[in-house]
């Protein structure tokens, strides 16, 4: 099984994507080898495989229930695979550590949003900023030294992004008065806080209207040209993914079937008959 | 005053002498206000200016701005001017197509923007401009991969200019030295909803003496603050934000993005403002909803408050004798509802704020000058500098604009319309001799194109567009939007259609605001099906007659107007829809199509009939057609002797 899987992503990888002048995708800066995760008798993923090349934007699509989620929670250490090993910088392991994960510069949004409601969008963002604080507690509740300065130097990080996702209007609003689609932006705000590697998004776009997608959109391929981040994202809308995405990595019930370019994926027969339908 | 101020790069060297550390400009960036002085902004001019200059940029040549309102399309504006170019400021929502005219029209070769959105703009349509040759961007996000060879940033200028000022010490200076007061200024592109826009060339010595004279009627001072988020395109942003600004030498503040405005406006407190009477409607729309939601306890101090400013809040603003009760509960009421509510509307420094562009609701005018902020109305155009009439400080009146500004002539032909003369008046329109010849007469006159005629105080009523005002067959004035208008103002009228023109007496067709009345129905349990059945009530019948007879109370006060009261009026059954025609896209009327496809139903209003049937065709929004057929009250409304008006209005 995983060497099936293995040829068929030496097919697929193979072709160089399509790149934008001001950044150029390089070696994998993450590589995941016949991971296999199973909930008691149910397999969620089986020996999948495939590899995420720096500055390049990655999608991973499938129709429901085909292991889309699971394998972004493998990948930044929610859920620990049974077999298979996840390399990211060169660091092989056979499964990540939450906190390891967002420490080493994974940083992701969730597919329902999990932000504190009752809190401003400034504040939820800054959240984004706390592994990166050095000063101690007593620091920071007397407010003295490294605290204030650390601050300072988040504060302005974190303005800056918000100036970047062009949400400035709403940073004293507390999320929860928001509408979703900001509430995602806002999320993506807090992940990009973190100053992330590899973000992976999960459904950015579910549950938007044509207006919010297309911003979306353009944000997930700004961050990708501004910061150079690698992106993951999985994603329902095909016409989404086919534009923005550099390749693609198709699943179906928890194994993976195509693996390429939008056009050699939207070509592949498998993925015609599993995600886009067929006539039966 | 040794040097002579007259035209603004001289004034901007000016402030960069007397006031250099003022501060002259701020812009909200990563959520602090950053600060530029006098001394600052001159010295960035002067590096802007080199830069244009070794980028090819001559004297008379037009240099179009495209962008919100950030300081260095303000920097780059008065940098052109240095040089003797002339800034034409764009519409930046305009659609890429929309600017091809202008830029062609105005043989515009260079061109600063303010992001990658105006830059695609301006990139799509290069190649029906070809003259277009360099475009400078102010944010590069989004911009590292474009690589047409027009492009340069903002800091490559400043770069190109501190390189060119090295080389040719003295050349800005000179430059500025060569400039007069009769150079073309800037020039403005009248909005064309008719033909083509056509550019008004404005002159140093137009705006400059307009600015002046009306920052001196209002004792406009280096201290005031002002915030600019009107387009830049509009004439008066160019007033407000620029001229004013040269000539008075206060502090300009840009917004952080469109949608921060209000937030903005509070944290800056401007103590000079301008709104169009759209932005007030909003904003009191909000506070009133905000008051909906409030505790019991808040909404009957609000309620009992404003009651109280209504009666007694404009007459302490213009200074007139009011009982010390009232004083002192106004005094109250200052302290727990007003203050607070200038405050959350970012106008508790406001000394003079203006509102104008189109006419404003009496109840909404007041609503602002009953709770203490000084709010006027103004009369003017792009080819007047604006400042044709101002209000002056005590003598507000909420349906007229006031007498004419200082230095202004107005006078009103035999037909109604408003002629102007005054030292803002525009030179010509640029290459258009023809449309010159037609606004302007020999002896210096501007035609308004508005009919409106003055009061017994010498104050300007502005009644309707001259080509629209008719005549009764009494021989009275026929002002059909200035009747429309009154209804409108009213919250259950949505639309409203006068006819009168060459006829007997006025009738009216009016369309109901679904929503308002629809809420009115439901408070009194009036059950309906939908718009037609709505429209039809009885009930809704008499709230529409006490507007009509309200307006006629109102017209009977006023001698000229008082035989165009509104004698009969139906409530249509359908709405008034763009898609239909009846509307332009701008949505006004279109009287004459109305007129025509609901014939029937004029000829009902003039015959005196009860009712009558009509059919008519609609469009659905998916494109489809059908028809829709009811058979439409007429009513009669009560007129007021002009005499007996005095009592019921």
């Amino acid at each position: 099984m995983r060497a099936d899987a293995t040829a068929q992503q030496g097919a697929g990888g193979g072709t160089a994507p399509a790149t934008g002048a001001a950044r150029a995708v390089g070696a994998p800066i993450l590589v995941v080898e016949g991971v296999s995760l199973a909930f008691g008798g149910v397999k969620a993923l089986q020996g999948v495989s495939f590899d995420v090349r720096e500055h390049e934007i990655r999608a991973i699509i499938g129709p429901n229930g085909a292991g889309k989620s699971s394998m972004l929670n493998v990948i930044n250490g929610v859920y620990h695979p049974q077999e298979g090993t996840i390399t990211f910088k060169g660091r092989s392991r056979h499964d990540m550590v939450v906190h390891e994960a967002a420490a080493q510069g994974i940083g992701r949004t969730f597919q329902n949003i999990a932000l504190f409601r009752g809190m401003t969008v400034l504040d939820n963002i800054m959240t984004g900023r706390n592994l990166k604080i050095r000063s101690t507690f007593l620091e920071q509740a007397l407010w003295i030294g490294r605290a204030k300065r650390e601050e300072l130097e988040h504060r302005r990080k974190v303005e800056e992004i918000i100036d970047f996702l062009e949400i400035q209007h709403i940073r004293k609003t507390p999320v929860g008065r928001l509408p979703y689609g900001l509430q995602k932006r806002v999320e993506l705000a807090r992940a990009l806080a973190m100053e992330p590697e590899l973000l992976l998004l999960d459904e950015p776009m579910a549950g938007m209207n044509l207006e919010e997608k297309q911003d979306m959109c353009r944000f997930v391929l700004d961050v990708n040209e501004q910061f150079g981040t690698t992106i993951v994202l999985i994603e329902h809308d095909m016409g989404v993914v086919m534009d923005i995405s550099d390749r693609v990595v198709v699943l179906d019930y928890g194994r993976k079937i195509a693996d390429g370019t939008p056009d050699e994926v939207r070509a592949n027969q498998a993925v015609i008959d599993a995600y886009l339908g067929v006539a039966h | 005053m040794a040097e002579t101020l007259d035209t603004f790069p001289r004034l901007l060297m000016h402030h960069a002498k007397v006031r250099p550390d003022r501060p002259a400009m701020r812009e909200k960036a990563l959520g602090i206000w950053q600060t530029w002085t006098w001394r600052e902004i001159a010295e960035e001019v002067r590096l802007v200016a080199c830069g244009l200059a070794a980028e090819g940029l001559t004297r008379g040549q037009h240099l179009a701005l495209v962008g919100e309102n950030r300081p260095r399309l303000y920097f780059a504006m008065a940098a052109a001017q240095s040089l003797g170019a002339i800034p034409v400021p764009l519409y930046q929502d305009a659609v890429a197509q929309e600017m091809v005219y202008v830029l062609r029209d105005a043989e515009v070769t260079h061109a600063i923007t303010e992001d990658q959105e105006q830059v695609d703009k301006l990139l799509e349509i290069l190649p029906e401009c070809p003259k277009l040759a360099h475009i400078y961007y102010d944010d590069p996000r989004g911009l590292r991969s474009y690589a047409q060879p027009q492009l340069a940033s903002y800091e490559r200028l400043l770069e190109r200019g501190r390189d060119y000022g090295a080389e040719h010490p003295g050349f800005f200076e000179a430059e500025v030295a060569k400039g007069a007061a009769e150079d073309t200024a800037a020039m403005h592109y009248t909005s064309g909803t008719t033909a083509h826009p056509k550019g008004v060339v404005l002159t140093y010595r137009n705006l400059i003496e307009c600015g002046r004279n009306a920052a001196q009627m209002e004792g406009l001072t280096d201290r005031e603050d002002v915030l600019a988020y009107l387009p830049l395109a509009w004439i008066g942003q160019n007033i407000f934000s620029y001229t004013q600004w040269l000539v008075a030498g206060f502090c300009v503040n840009c917004p952080e993005s469109p949608e921060t405005v209000m937030t903005d406006l509070r944290e800056i407190a401007p103590t000079y403002y301008f709104a169009p009477p759209r932005v007030l409607e909003a904003l009191l729309t909000q506070v009133t909803i905000r008051m909906e939601d409030a505790a019991r306890i808040k909404r009957w101090m609000y309620g009992y408050f404003m009651g109280v400013a209504r009666r007694v809040g404009g007459r302490i603003l213009d200074g007139k004798p009011v009982g010390v009760a009232d004083r002192l509960l106004y005094w109250l009421g200052d302290l727990l509802v007003y203050g607070p509510l200038r405050n959350v509307l970012g106008m508790s420094r406001v000394r003079v704020a203006y509102t104008a562009g189109e006419a404003i609701g009496p109840d909404l005018f007041t609503f602002y000058r009953s709770i203490g902020i000084n709010m006027k109305q103004l009369y003017g155009s792009t080819e007047t500098s604006v400042f044709v009439c101002i209000q002056p400080n005590g003598q507000i009146k909420p349906d007229t604009v006031g007498p004419p500004a200082p230095g202004v002539e107005v006078k009103v032909t035999d037909v109604g319309e408003i002629l102007i003369r005054s030292p803002g008046l525009f030179r010509e329109y640029y290459k258009n001799p023809q449309a010159t010849a037609e606004a302007k007469t020999p002896d210096g006159w501007f035609r308004t194109g508005d009919a409106g005629y003055f009061d017994q105080d010498g104050h300007l009523k502005i009644l309707d567009r001259a080509k629209d005002v008719g005549k009764l067959v009494d021989g009275t004035l026929f002002a059909p939007k200035y009747l429309e208008n009154k209804l409108k103002f009213f919250p259950y009228v949505k639309e409203a259609v006068a006819f009168g023109d060459g006829r007997a007496m006025v009738c009216c067709m009016i369309n109901i605001d679904f929503e308002a009345v629809g809420n009115w129905a439901e408070r009194r349990n009036l059950a309906y099906s939908g718009y037609a059945d709505l429209a039809s009530r009885p009930e809704v019948y008499g709230l529409v007659r006490d507007c009509v007879e309200k307006v006629n109370a109102d017209l009977a006060a006023d001698p000229k107007l008082a035989n165009s009261q509104i004698h009969r009026f139906l409530i249509l059954h359908k709405e008034l829809d763009a898609d239909d025609e009846e509307l332009t896209r701008t949505r006004k009327v279109r009287r004459g199509f109305i007129g025509d496809k609901f014939g029937v139903l004029v000829e009902a209003l003039y015959s005196g009939r009860k009712e009558q049937f009509i059919e008519t065709k609609v469009r659905f929004e998916d494109g489809r057609t059908g028809s829709i057929s009811a058979t439409l009250r007429i009513e009669d409304a009560k007129t007021f002797a002009p005499a007996a008006a005095k009592r019921a209005a």
